[in-house]
């Protein structure tokens, strides 16, 4: 298992590093269309290949990981940090808890694809892609932390009920500093592994979202608009390279789980 | 000519005269929903059509090869009055799926229904030229008189789409169409049965159609529909991609048709409506003829059709394919030329510094391109034409919008730039465009639902398109819509890119097929198809028809 995870954490900054300098790997644009050269296989000049406009789909690959990769982790660090105060807030105070997870379940039963939909209709048109996507994982972050409340909440339940808690209380310690000293570190270990569960999850959002063409806007590549190439599966059987996003996605996702710390 | 010229030719003269078929066999397809409706009056969408055109007996059908008009359950047919009288002659001895006799009863009641201003018939929008009621008539046995209060443009070419019902058991589905509704299990499939009182014989006087019955499947996804088709499970498939296209071409025991362009056009167009939501220098730029022409000079048409469309398109000049008895011949192709298109620009005050073009107040010439979301090929399309503007200084925005909000932002708000989309022309007839080029029109999309022309060249439009309507005779129409299709082409309210080819693929299995560039493509003589229940489906034919 160690071995793995050294595995993991090896593969996760090889594709980070790939992500934030990719001109390093690669000295092609991934919007410049080589017009006479569409759809070719590997070779040394396109390592895989090109799309049907010519775009290398190796700098495409390595420019859609930074977009994901970058984006995905910021909005699941937005999504914990609301999900951890959320769940201190129901378990410390015992009249907002009710309320408080009835608005998570009406917040979970929402379906999040026609929220985004409505959302994106709305932005301004000239919003460009990068700001757009933005937006978009900013929403991811908004909109999808829900579904940590409860684990949050129970963690700090625990805390609260532990020895040393109780030891606090009786020494005078005021709620304020219990929550900020005591908590917070404490939950940092639940916050860390649930940090890990949203990255894949928003990663994916956004694969699908892109995969709906509703994601990522043209010419910016992402992990998704790139995986829209696999709804036709005849063509993934004569261009395996086509797998490579979804590969990549999968290794990602992969590494992310085996990074989650057991929480005891 | 090529071999696959030589083939399609071939298939082509074999469905001029069709062949006795096998008799029996079910004929299978997709559809890629369950129909809205099962009322021929009341469909509006392609599903409900294909089970319309399957079914229902029309008086006038539109040959989809040769574009003219052959008599159905009417023998003969006449207008006069100025366009405002249909007189029909019906066939005699014709009798429903239910066995109760056609007569002109029928068709009155049919008629009558379709106009009933309560049951907001689709079809009977059509012939509503202006306000009053049309009146039906039996002068005598078998012959009805149709009276509208105004010239209905085409009258007869509409009677296409027009089903007759039995005015004995209308809600029995009883029909004169080639195939009845057996059954319909919702989201799996829809199937039909043979009509044993169908009319048309074979030419060893045998009634038709050679199938026994026609399922179609209820398929919402493509690629799902394409492999059914590959496993052997469909035998047609219609609107299929390049990609799919070429991939079917080298597979053994599948013939993929290419029957031509089609009358449907790929094309953007700039948001010039005064009372849109966006800034006064953009709506200047898009109402300048000389934005729009070096707009249209910049974009790459042959790569797109090399590109997105394997070649399997061909370059549009204007609202009509090159194909069609309307198109202006003295029309020029746009050729792409970027140096041309800077000079035009540099004409309008508009100039390229450090890569970038400026208007002349200093404004930076950007714009969002909206379309459709899902819709693979026109992102490409929109990819190179963002690409193609960049060479001349212009940023391109493309956006993609579920299509709900697209038509919310095109139809009502107007709040948008410019938008990449599709004209579906299901008949070439210049008169199916009305609702297109009248400035008064809602669909008018550049600037709909004018009270008054905004530009001369419109009011032009709107006078050339009611002429050509109200023509007595062909070249009176046809001289209006060419002057029609000249200033299109000179001030580029819609910028034309492409006509994509019909391409699908069949099993060898299937007989008397015959190509049409119109809808349906492959099953428009349904009657005559037959399935060999002995292929095993060994040759391979790719064709052509240029």
């Amino acid at each position: 298992m160690r071995i793995l995870r050294r595995f993991a954490i090896g593969f996760l900054l090889v594709v980070s590093l790939s992500s934030v300098a990719p001109q390093i790997f690669t000295p092609s644009s991934y919007d410049t269309q080589h017009r006479r050269q569409p759809n070719e296989a590997p070779g040394p000049t396109f390592l895989l290949g090109t799309d049907d406009l010519g775009r290398d789909r190796f700098a495409r690959l390595l420019y859609g990981a930074r977009t994901s990769l970058l984006l995905a982790p910021a909005a699941a660090l937005l999504a914990t940090a609301i999900a951890a105060i959320a769940g201190v807030v129901a378990a410390s105070i015992t009249e907002l808890q009710r309320p408080l997870f009835y608005a998570v379940d009406v917040i979970i039963s929402t379906p999040l694809l026609f929220l985004l939909l409505v959302v994106r209709a709305l932005l301004p048109l000239d919003t460009s892609a990068i700001i757009s996507v933005s937006i978009l994982f900013a929403l991811l972050g908004l909109l999808g932390w829900a579904s940590g409340v409860r684990l949050f909440a129970a963690a700090t339940q625990r805390l609260a009920d532990s020895d040393f808690t109780i030891q606090a209380q009786a020494s005078g310690c005021p709620p304020s500093r219990l929550i900020l000293m005591q908590f917070l570190p404490g939950l940092i270990p639940t916050m860390f592994a649930q940090f890990c569960v949203f990255v894949p999850g928003f990663v994916m959002a956004e694969a699908n979202l892109s995969m709906l063409g509703l994601g990522v806007s043209e010419p910016l590549p992402s992990l998704g608009n790139l995986m829209s190439d696999l709804l036709n599966y005849s063509a993934v059987l004569e261009q395996p390279w086509l797998l490579a996003p979804a590969i990549l996605l999968f290794g990602i996702t992969g590494s992310l789980h085996l990074l989650v710390p057991k929480v005891d | 000519m090529s071999s696959s010229n030589l083939i399609l030719a071939w298939i082509l003269i074999l469905a001029a005269f069709p062949a006795a078929g096998q008799w029996g066999g079910q004929l299978r397809l997709a559809l890629r929903n369950d129909p809205r409706t099962f009322d021929p009056l009341l469909v509006d969408d392609s599903a409900g059509e294909t089970i319309r055109y399957l079914t229902g007996g029309v008086l006038v059908r539109l040959n989809r090869v040769t574009q003219k008009l052959e008599p159905e359950l009417a023998k003969i047919w006449k207008i006069s009055n100025g366009g405002r009288r249909l007189t029909l002659d019906l066939r005699e001895n014709i009798v429903f799926s239910d066995g109760t006799p056609f007569t002109a009863d029928d068709v009155a009641f049919t008629i009558r229904r379709m106009m009933d201003p309560s049951l907001h018939s689709p079809t009977g929008d059509s012939f509503r030229s202006s306000a009053g009621s049309v009146s039906v008539s039996i002068p005598k046995r078998n012959s009805v008189v149709i009276d509208f209060p105004a010239p209905v443009a085409s009258l007869e070419r509409l009677l296409d789409q027009v089903v007759i019902q039995s005015a004995k058991a209308p809600q029995e589905r009883a029909v004169l169409g080639p195939f009845r509704i057996a059954d319909h299990r919702p989201g799996q499939f829809v199937e039909l049965r043979r009509n044993p009182n169908y009319w048309k014989k074979n030419s060893n006087g045998r009634r038709l159609p050679y199938l026994d019955s026609v399922r179609l499947d209820i398929l919402g996804n493509k690629d799902t529909e394409m492999l059914r088709f590959s496993r052997g499970e469909l035998h047609i498939m219609e609107g299929l991609d390049a990609d799919s296209y070429d991939r079917l071409r080298n597979k053994q025991g599948i013939t993929a048709l290419n029957a031509g362009a089609t009358t449907d056009v790929e094309m953007f167009w700039f948001n010039q409506a005064g009372k849109a939501p966006i800034n006064a220098a953009k709506r200047s730029w898009f109402q300048s003829r000389q934005f729009r022409q070096a707009v249209s000079l910049a974009i790459n048409r042959e790569d797109m059709i090399r590109l997105v469309y394997r070649g399997y398109a061909k370059q549009a000049s204007g609202p009509v394919p090159s194909s069609s008895v309307w198109f202006n011949r003295k029309l020029q192709r746009t050729r792409y030329n970027s140096q041309q298109a800077l000079r035009l620009l540099n004409s309008a005050g508009f100039q390229l510094r450090d890569s970038r073009l400026y208007d002349k107040q200093g404004n930076a010439v950007a714009f969002s391109l909206i379309t459709n979301a899902g819709n693979k090929t026109r992102l490409r399309l929109a990819s190179l034409i963002q690409d193609d503007l960049k060479k001349i200084g212009i940023d391109v925005n493309i956006t993609t919008l579920d299509f709900p909000s697209l038509l919310e932002r095109t139809g009502k708000t107007l709040d948008y730039d410019a938008c990449l989309l599709g004209l579906v022309n299901v008949d070439p007839d210049p008169n199916a465009q009305m609702n297109v080029w009248l400035s008064s029109a809602v669909n008018h999309q550049w600037n709909p639902a004018q009270k008054v022309p905004a530009t001369e060249w419109e009011a032009e439009i709107d006078k050339l398109m009611r002429v050509q309507a109200s023509a007595a005779t062909h070249q009176i129409r046809k001289q209006a819509f060419d002057r029609v299709q000249e200033i299109v082409a000179q001030e580029s309210p819609f910028i034309y890119l492409v006509n994509r080819d019909a391409l699908g693929a069949l099993t060898p299995a299937l007989r008397n097929i015959s190509p049409a560039s119109l809808r349906p493509h492959f099953y428009w003589n349904i009657e005559h198809l037959s399935l060999n229940a002995g292929e095993k489906g060994t040759h391979v034919a790719a064709a052509t028809v240029r």
